[in-house]
């Protein structure tokens, strides 16, 4: 297939959830059945990014397929010459695994949803609503530009609030819907300053072009201070969106929406861009700039895990765990393990999806019972779900054979050579402090669930396995967490063509002298395709990596095997009562419980200050800006009052006194008008004589 | 001073006439003034103007005018008839609207 049908293609997977919008949105009440039409235009979509992946990975391999076009031309700008503003999609290979991803999970959710959100009041605008996620996030996918990409992210934005406020009738979850949006504009805030910081020195917005330029030595106002700033500016966005600590808080509320829509956008694809921004912009961090991302989310990994481990909402848990999971990823592109994050994101979308996916099942046939210490025993009931998730729950504990194994074991691996190489030993101490409470919290989560005898025996009696429909997502999303999909070589990833070929490390374009030296491309010089980019990470990365891989891998193995133990011995075998450890340690417990009281401090004081300050300033308007105002009103009205009396007295005063004066004089005068000619004619005798004496010539 | 006087001819000069016009003005204006008799009034205005002809007849004389004096003195004779006229023709009027012609009464206007 030629370059410009791909491009074509491509250009039609991304209106196609658009087109199906509008129409599911404006026809959907009108003409039941409607959502057909969008699941079959997902469906299409779907199909129509599996063309082009193949054609991509298997034609075009190692050439980005790029298209654009001016949309806005300034002309010329004094000091700044010719300015435009070009508009236009990119495809390598990040772009059609992402496609696929997106355009899977999406139909999958689809299909779920049509059993899942049946006799729902708004069944028709969820799916316009499901329709303008998938559009904004091909939108994103898509992009060659960091405008784009931030419109798209604002719709990504617009649609997870419409979603999860989606029973905006329950107050809990139209508070979840502002709290999502709200969290994510701090974070978008950075990402637009961000922007702005790249646009002013480069004039213009596509990421090929700061590279090339930046790779050219030009930096930010000239210094690597502001490179590293307009990189963790810019990663602030993904901080909002990829729900990461201290952002993180929006993302366990956002479950108050549709299960669906949890396993789509706040598990899969939404909270993945995150991470897919931070690969786009993998190239221009810097050294610092990457030790703060590797920071944030090993501390984001740590800190949701710990919470985990103690939730009882069956959602909550699979959202803090995702958390966990995205503070993963980050931790491992700020660790310079390009490859491994994102293979983990495609991973991980999957199993976590199947996860969600498979909560909703339960929660579904449990008549929207989703508290884990009401359910118990479901395995029978419900044979199908409990497999997939298992499964799944396999993958992101990190067991051999699934595909979690292979993405967290190169994560791993990145962090301990990172900590090999740079000394920054904490980062992978956590990292596998969190592999191994993943792996406990998971299987709490199962045991308690699927396990054991049913702790309300009435619910229990009346689940059932949930339609076809619904488990068919479930079987496809687990069948892909097994581990043939992505290498021939069930313990190493570097065999698959995944990880060796179609994801490879680009060159950064940072100067060596702020970069890790491990990161600085070497091979610059030899490379064949510099513009597209063979792995060439230095010998001693190479090195570290390979070093790093074997202890990697059975620390991992052996952590999570004991955590799933120790699950196993907490809940199933019950040697260990998990009350006595909860009472031993009751203050790290009520934290964990309590969510750390990261909601109760930001209400202390983002809220609580936002609020104060809303009443100061509410004070200030009611006594000085009103006080102002109702003064000038009162000095108006007495000054009126003043000149009123002006005018009364004095002015019609004047009026009134003419016209008396007038009357007075009149008054007296007319008694000369005697009505006898006789006086007349002797006033005017006399008249005359006066007249004479003083004008006459005596 | 007796004979020279005696001497001399009473001469009638300017200032005879005058006196008698000064004389019969008055007369004239007293009647318009004094009488309430509409009639009477009108026979006063007759005086002044006659004192008024004797005037430019007196001027014309010892003037060094011409007859123009003698000229105006005939058409104030002719615009006094007019005016008599149509003067007795209003005081006719008044006294078919009022009864009577006392100038004192008729003061409807006022007021």
């Amino acid at each position: 297939m030629s370059e410009i049908a791909n491009i074509n293609l491509s250009i039609i997977i991304l209106l196609l959830p658009l087109l199906g919008f509008f129409i599911v949105l404006f026809f959907g009440k009108k003409i039941e059945k409607l959502y057909l039409v969008e699941v079959g235009i997902i469906t299409l979509a779907f199909v129509l990014s599996l063309v082009v992946g193949f054609s991509k990975l298997g034609t075009y391999l190692h050439q980005d397929l790029l298209y654009s076009f001016t949309w806005i031309d300034f002309g010329n700008v004094p000091t700044i010459g010719n300015l435009h503003i070009d508009l236009g999609i990119k495809i390598d290979n990040l772009t059609v695994i992402m496609l696929f991803v997106v355009n899977l999970i999406s139909m999958l959710v689809h299909i779920y949803s049509m059993a899942y959100m049946k006799g729902d009041s708004r069944y028709s605008r969820y799916f316009a609503y499901l329709g303008i996620f998938t559009f904004s996030m091909l939108g994103i996918v898509l992009t060659d530009n960091i405008l784009m990409m931030y419109i798209f992210w604002e719709l990504v934005g617009l649609s997870s609030y419409l979603l999860i406020g989606f029973w905006y009738e329950k107050k809990s979850a139209a508070d979840a819907g502002k709290k999502a949006f709200l969290t994510n504009r701090v974070g978008d805030l950075g990402m637009f300053i961000g922007i702005l910081i790249l646009f002013t020195n480069y004039h213009s917005f596509s990421f090929d072009y700061i590279y090339s330029q930046m790779s050219a030595g030009i930096l930010p106002f000239g210094s690597e201070a502001w490179l590293t700033a307009a990189g963790i500016l810019v990663f602030m966005g993904a901080v909002g969106k990829s729900a990461q600590f201290p952002l993180h808080v929006w993302l366990p509320d956002a479950m108050e929406g549709p299960t669906p829509v949890s396993a789509l956008i706040h598990a899969a694809t939404m909270v993945a861009a995150g991470v897919y921004l931070v690969a786009r912009i993998f190239v221009m961090l810097t050294a610092d700039a990457m030790l703060v991302i590797a920071i944030v989310g090993a501390v984001t990994s740590l800190f949701a895990a710990t919470i985990a481990l103690t939730q009882n909402d069956i959602k909550k848990v699979l959202a803090y765990s995702t958390v966990s999971q995205l503070g993963y990823m980050v931790m491992s592109l700020g660790v310079g393990a390009y490859t491994f994050a994102f293979f983990h994101l495609v991973t991980h979308a999957f199993f976590k999806a199947c996860l969600f996916l498979g909560s909703g099942s339960v929660i579904h046939s449990m008549h929207h019972e989703q508290d884990i210490r009401q359910m118990g025993g479901l395995r029978k009931k419900m044979p199908i779900t409990y497999y997939t998730f298992l499964i799944a729950t396999l993958a992101i504990s990190g067991v051999p054979l699934t595909s979690g194994f292979l993405s967290k074991d190169g994560i791993l691996a990145g962090t301990l050579a990172f900590g090999e190489l740079t000394g920054h030993w904490l980062i992978p101490i956590m990292g596998f402090a969190v592999a191994f409470l993943t792996a406990f919290y998971m299987f709490r989560l199962v045991i308690l669930t699927f396990h054991g005898t049913p702790r309300d025996q009435h619910k229990y009696d009346h689940a059932h396995e949930s339609p076809f429909v619904m488990v068919l997502p479930l079987i496809v999303l687990s069948t892909l967490s097994i581990f043939f999909w992505y290498t021939p070589n069930p313990v190493s990833p570097d065999a698959g063509w995944f990880a060796s070929q179609w994801v490879t490390t680009p060159h950064t374009v940072v100067p060596a002298s702020s970069s890790f030296d491990f990161m600085i491309n070497e091979n610059n010089t030899h490379a064949e395709t510099s513009e597209h980019g063979v792995i060439t990470h230095s010998e001693k990365y190479m090195h570290a990596m390979h070093w790093a891989h074997y202890p990697a891998m059975i620390l991992s193995l052996v952590l999570a095997g004991l955590g799933i133990l120790l699950a196993f011995t907490m809940y199933q075998w019950k040697k260990i009562s998990p009350d006595k450890i909860a009472e031993s340690v009751k203050g790290l417990y009520n934290g964990s419980l309590n969510k750390w009281y990261i909601d109760e401090f930001y209400n202390k004081t983002f809220i609580g200050g936002t609020l104060n300050l809303g009443g100061l300033l509410n004070w200030f308007d009611k006594w000085i800006v009103d006080g102002i105002v109702n003064g000038s009103a009162a000095f108006t009205r007495v000054f009126s009052k003043i000149s009123g009396y002006f005018d009364s007295y004095i002015v019609d005063g004047l009026v009134n006194g003419t016209a008396f004066l007038s009357g007075f004089i009149g008054f007296h005068f007319k008694k000369l008008q005697t009505g006898k000619v006789q006086t007349y004619i002797v006033l005017v005798i006399f008249s005359m004589l006066i007249l004479f004496y003083f004008i006459g010539p005596f | 001073m007796q004979e020279e006087i005696r001497n001399k001819k009473l001469e009638v000069g300017l200032n005879h006439f005058l006196t008698v016009s000064v004389v019969l003005f008055s007369l004239g204006l007293y009647g318009v003034v004094t009488r309430k008799n509409a009639v009477m009034v009108l026979m006063g205005v007759e005086l002044i103007l006659n004192s008024a002809n004797i005037n430019f007849v007196a001027f014309s004389r010892f003037g060094n005018f011409g007859i123009n004096g003698e000229l105006y003195a005939l058409f104030v004779i002719i615009l006094a008839a007019a005016e008599a006229a149509i003067a007795l023709a209003i005081v006719l009027n008044i006294y078919k609207r009022f009864a009577n012609v006392n100038v004192d009464e008729i003061n409807n206007l006022k007021e």
